[in-house]
C-alpha cells in the first residue's frame, strides 16, 4: 500500500538500485524516429555494440517527411539522407520501421497509441520530448536525447534517479467549449514552464476520466510544457476499450489476463505524493497563449496581463502584442491544425463538426495535417474530407509539419497563427513566426472568421 | 563517447545571456537539425538570435560582443527546455562553452549536457543576480570552478554546488553511462527472463 500509481510502474522496472546512485532502469518500448537515432546508431558501431533487443524497437518517420507527395523522393537532400539513414540503420539491425509508404507511418506519439503498441503499465522512451504522450494509458513515458537514445539500444535500460511525485486533480463541470487541450493549457498556465520540473505528474479527478482516450493523450502529451519529466492517468474501462481489437495489443484471453493485472495501476487510497494541486473545471474557460513559451496562456477573453520582467517584455515584443489588449479581433492569416497535441480523429471531427455548411475567411491559410495514416484514412471513411474540402482547408499527408516547421510547411516571418500544437517558442513554426497555442475548436473558428472570436458569444 | 574529454577545474571568463526559459529552438532551431553527425552544430548555436534576418551579425546579442568571452555561459531560469534535442549540447559544446550556469535547468537538457561533458551549475536567484552584476561591472572577472570540491568561486566569493555524485565520478573520470550499462547486460538478461 501506500505506492502511487507512478511507483508501481517505476517500482516494477528496476533491474537493480546502485548504492547512493540512480536505479537501473528497464524500458519496455523504445520509439525512434530519423532525427534524434542517427547518432546514436553511430556511437553503438563506433563501440562495436549490437542493438540488444531490436523487437522491442519501434521506428517511424515523422519530423522532417513532407507533407505533400511523400510518394515521390525527398526533394531536401538533407531530409532525405536522414530518411534514408533510419531506414539502413532499421534493416541493418533488424527492427521494426513504418516508413513513408507505410499504412501505419505517422507521428511517433499517434501511432504508437493508435496501433496497441502503448499499453498500460509500460516503460516507454523516445528520442522527443512529447513521448509523455503515452503517459495517457498508464504507462511510464519520457523523452530522452541522443546519447539515452544509445544506451537504451545498446542495454535495453537506463540509469535514472527516480523522480518526485506530483498530482494534478480537476474536478467539477466543463464550461461550453472547453476541451482537453483548454484544461491542459491552463494547467501550464497555474503551475507555469518549470512548475513540474523534477516532478513525474499523475492527472486525476472525474475531468480525466470521463475523458476519452484522445484527450487524455493530449493532456499528458503537454505535461513537459510545465518542465515535468511525464505525466500519466490511471487505466480504466476507456482505456481497455480503445486498446481491445487494436493490431499490436494482446488478443483473447491474453487480453483478459492483462486487463486483471492493470486493475491494480492506480494510486492507493493512502498514496504520498510529494506536491499535490486541485483545481476546478468551472474556472477553465477556451484557452490561448499570448507569449513565448506555453505558460503564458489565458482565458481566450481575457486581456493579456502586466508584467514588468524582462523575459515578458521581450516575448511581447516578439508577439507584437501589448499588455492590456484583447486577442479577440486579431486578424489571423494562418491556421495549422495538426501536432501530435491534436491530430487524431476526435480532433478532426471537432473541426468539421464547426466548419461544416461554412468557409474558411479567405484571408487565412488553413492547413490540416493528420497524425498518421490511419488518421487520414478514417478521416476519409467518415467523409471529414469532403467537409474541409468543400470549406477550403488544405488536408496534408501525415506527419510533425508545422509543428517545428523542419520540412517546407513554414509560417512566413512576422505571421501569427493560430496553432494546435503544443510550442509557441519564437521561431518554432519558422524563422520570425509567431503562435498563438488553442484548441482543434478555437482554431477551426479563428479559420472561418478570419481573426479570433469570443467563442462562446456566437 | 570518444569525443568526451575529462572536465576536473577551469578557470575562465563567462558570458552573460539573462533571458529566462531559452528552450532548445532558440539553442539551436529545428531547421539545423537534419545533420547525421554531431559535428559542426556550434556554428548554428543561438542563431536566430546571432543574426538578424538579413542574415547580418546582429551585434546587439551578446554572442557578438567582443567585450564579452569564455567558455562559461551564464543564463537566466530554466534553460534548456522545450525539445529534447542533444543538438543542443553538441551545439554549446562545439561552439567553445564547457559550463552553464543558471538558476535552473530543464530535465532533459540537463541530462544531455552532462551525456556531453557540459556541466550544469545550479545556483540561487540570489547568486545568479550577484554573478551578473560582476561580470557587467568587470567583462573579464575570471572564475573558477572546482569540479571535485562543487565549488565556484570568483573575486571573493565560494559557492557550492550540488551534482549528483554518480555522475560527477563519470564526468572526472570520462566513463559514461551506455559502458555501465554493457557491463550489465548479464543483470538485465536476468531481470528479462524473470519478469517478462
Ligand atoms: S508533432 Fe511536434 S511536438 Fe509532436 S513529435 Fe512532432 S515535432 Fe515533436
Amino acid at each position: 500500500m501506500r505506492k502511487t500509481l507512478f511507483d508501481k510502474v517505476w517500482d516494477n522496472h528496476v533491474v537493480e538500485s546502485i548504492k547512493n546512485g540512480p536505479d537501473i532502469f528497464f524500458i519496455d518500448k523504445h520509439l525512434i524516429h530519423e532525427v534524434t537515432s542517427p547518432q546514436a546508431f553511430d556511437e553503438l558501431k563506433e563501440k562495436n555494440l549490437e542493438v540488444f533487443y531490436p523487437e522491442r524497437v519501434l521506428a517511424t518517420v515523422d519530423h522532417n517527411v513532407p507533407t505533400l507527395n511523400q510518394h515521390l523522393p525527398i526533394k531536401d537532400d538533407l531530409s532525405r539522407n536522414q530518411v534514408e539513414k533510419l531506414k539502413s540503420n532499421c534493416f541493418e539491425n533488424n527492427i521494426e520501421l513504418f516508413g513513408l509508404g507505410n499504412p501505419n507511418q505517422g507521428i511517433v506519439h499517434v501511432i504508437g497509441p493508435e496501433l496497441g503498441i502503448t499499453q498500460p503499465g509500460m516503460t516507454i522512451v523516445c528520442g522527443d520530448s512529447h513521448t509523455s504522450t503515452h503517459g495517457a494509458f498508464g504507462a511510464i513515458a519520457f523523452g530522452i536525447g541522443t546519447s539515452q537514445v544509445a544506451q537504451v539500444l545498446a542495454s535495453q535500460c537506463l540509469l535514472l534517479n527516480k523522480p518526485k511525485k506530483m498530482r494534478v486533480n480537476v474536478n467539477g463541470k466543463l464550461n461550453k467549449n472547453v476541451t482537453p487541450k483548454d484544461i491542459i493549457l491552463y494547467i501550464i498556465s497555474k503551475l507555469g514552464t518549470d512548475g513540474g520540473a523534477g516532478y513525474f505528474v499523475e492527472y486525476s479527478g472525474n475531468i480525466f476520466s470521463d475523458m476519452s482516450m484522445e484527450g487524455r493523450m493530449t493532456v499528458c502529451n503537454m505535461s513537459i510544457e510545465m518542465g515535468a519529466r511525464g505525466g500519466m492517468i490511471a487505466p480504466d474501462k476507456v482505456t481497455y476499450e480503445y486498446l481491445k481489437g487494436k493490431p499490436y495489443a494482446p488478443k483473447g484471453d491474453l487480453f483478459n489476463n492483462k486487463v486483471n493485472e492493470w486493475e491494480n495501476l492506480k494510486s492507493d487510497s493512502d498514496a504520498k505524493f510529494d506536491k499535490e494541486y486541485f483545481f476546478d473545471a468551472e474556472e477553465i474557460y477556451p484557452m490561448l497563449t499570448y507569449g513565448t513559451n506555453p505558460g503564458m496562456g489565458i482565458k481566450y477573453s481575457d486581456l493579456i496581463p502586466k508584467s514588468d520582467k524582462k523575459s515578458d517584455i521581450k516575448s511581447l515584443e516578439y508577439m507584437g502584442f501589448k499588455s492590456g489588449e484583447s486577442l479577440i479581433g486579431k486578424k489571423i492569416n494562418y491556421v495549422f491544425i495538426g501536432s501530435c497535441t491534436n491530430s487524431r480523429i476526435e480532433d478532426f471531427r471537432i473541426v468539421a463538426d464547426y466548419i461544416k455548411d461554412k468557409k474558411k475567411a479567405k484571408n487565412v491559410n488553413a492547413l490540416i495535417v493528420p497524425g498518421s495514416q490511419n488518421v487520414l484514412n478514417e478521416i476519409r471513411k467518415e467523409g471529414l474530407d469532403k467537409i474541409f474540402m468543400s470549406s477550403g482547408f488544405e488536408i496534408r499527408q501525415p506527419g510533425c509539419s508545422a509543428c517545428l516547421a523542419m520540412n517546407d510547411d513554414k509560417i512566413p516571418p512576422g505571421e501569427i497563427c493560430v496553432s494546435t500544437s503544443n510550442r509557441n517558442f519564437e521561431g518554432r513554426q519558422g524563422p520570425g513566426s509567431r503562435t498563438i497555442l488553442s484548441s482543434p475548436l478555437m482554431a477551426a473558428a479563428t479559420a472561418v472568421n478570419g481573426k479570433i472570436i469570443d467563442i462562446n458569444e456566437q | 563517447m570518444n569525443n568526451k574529454n575529462k572536465i576536473k577545474t577551469l578557470i575562465s571568463s563567462a558570458i552573460p545571456l539573462p533571458v529566462e526559459n531559452i528552450d532548445t529552438d532558440q539553442i539551436i532551431p529545428a531547421r539545423f537539425l537534419k545533420a547525421t553527425s554531431k559535428k559542426n552544430f556550434g556554428e548554428n548555436l543561438f542563431r536566430d538570435w546571432r543574426f538578424n534576418k538579413k542574415n547580418e551579425l546582429n551585434l546587439d546579442f551578446v554572442l557578438n560582443n567582443k567585450k564579452y568571452s569564455g567558455e562559461i555561459l551564464v543564463s537566466g531560469s530554466n534553460f534548456g527546455c522545450g525539445s529534447s534535442r542533444e543538438h543542443a549540447a553538441w551545439a554549446l559544446k562545439d561552439y567553445g562553452f564547457k559550463v552553464i550556469i543558471s538558476s535552473f535547468f530543464a530535465d532533459i537538457f540537463k541530462m544531455n549536457a552532462l551525456n556531453n561533458n557540459i556541466l550544469p551549475i545550479q545556483v540561487s536567484d540570489e547568486t545568479l543576480e550577484i554573478i551578473f552584476n560582476k561580470i557587467y561591472n568587470k567583462p573579464d572577472i575570471k572564475f573558477e570552478v572546482d569540479l571535485p570540491n562543487q565549488t565556484l568561486k570568483f573575486n571573493n566569493n565560494s559557492i557550492n554546488f550540488d551534482i549528483d555524485q554518480y555522475k560527477k565520478t563519470c564526468l572526472i573520470n570520462g566513463y559514461d553511462d551506455i559502458d555501465f550499462l554493457v557491463s550489465k547486460k548479464e543483470k538485465i538478461n536476468n531481470f528479462i527472463s524473470l519478469k517478462c
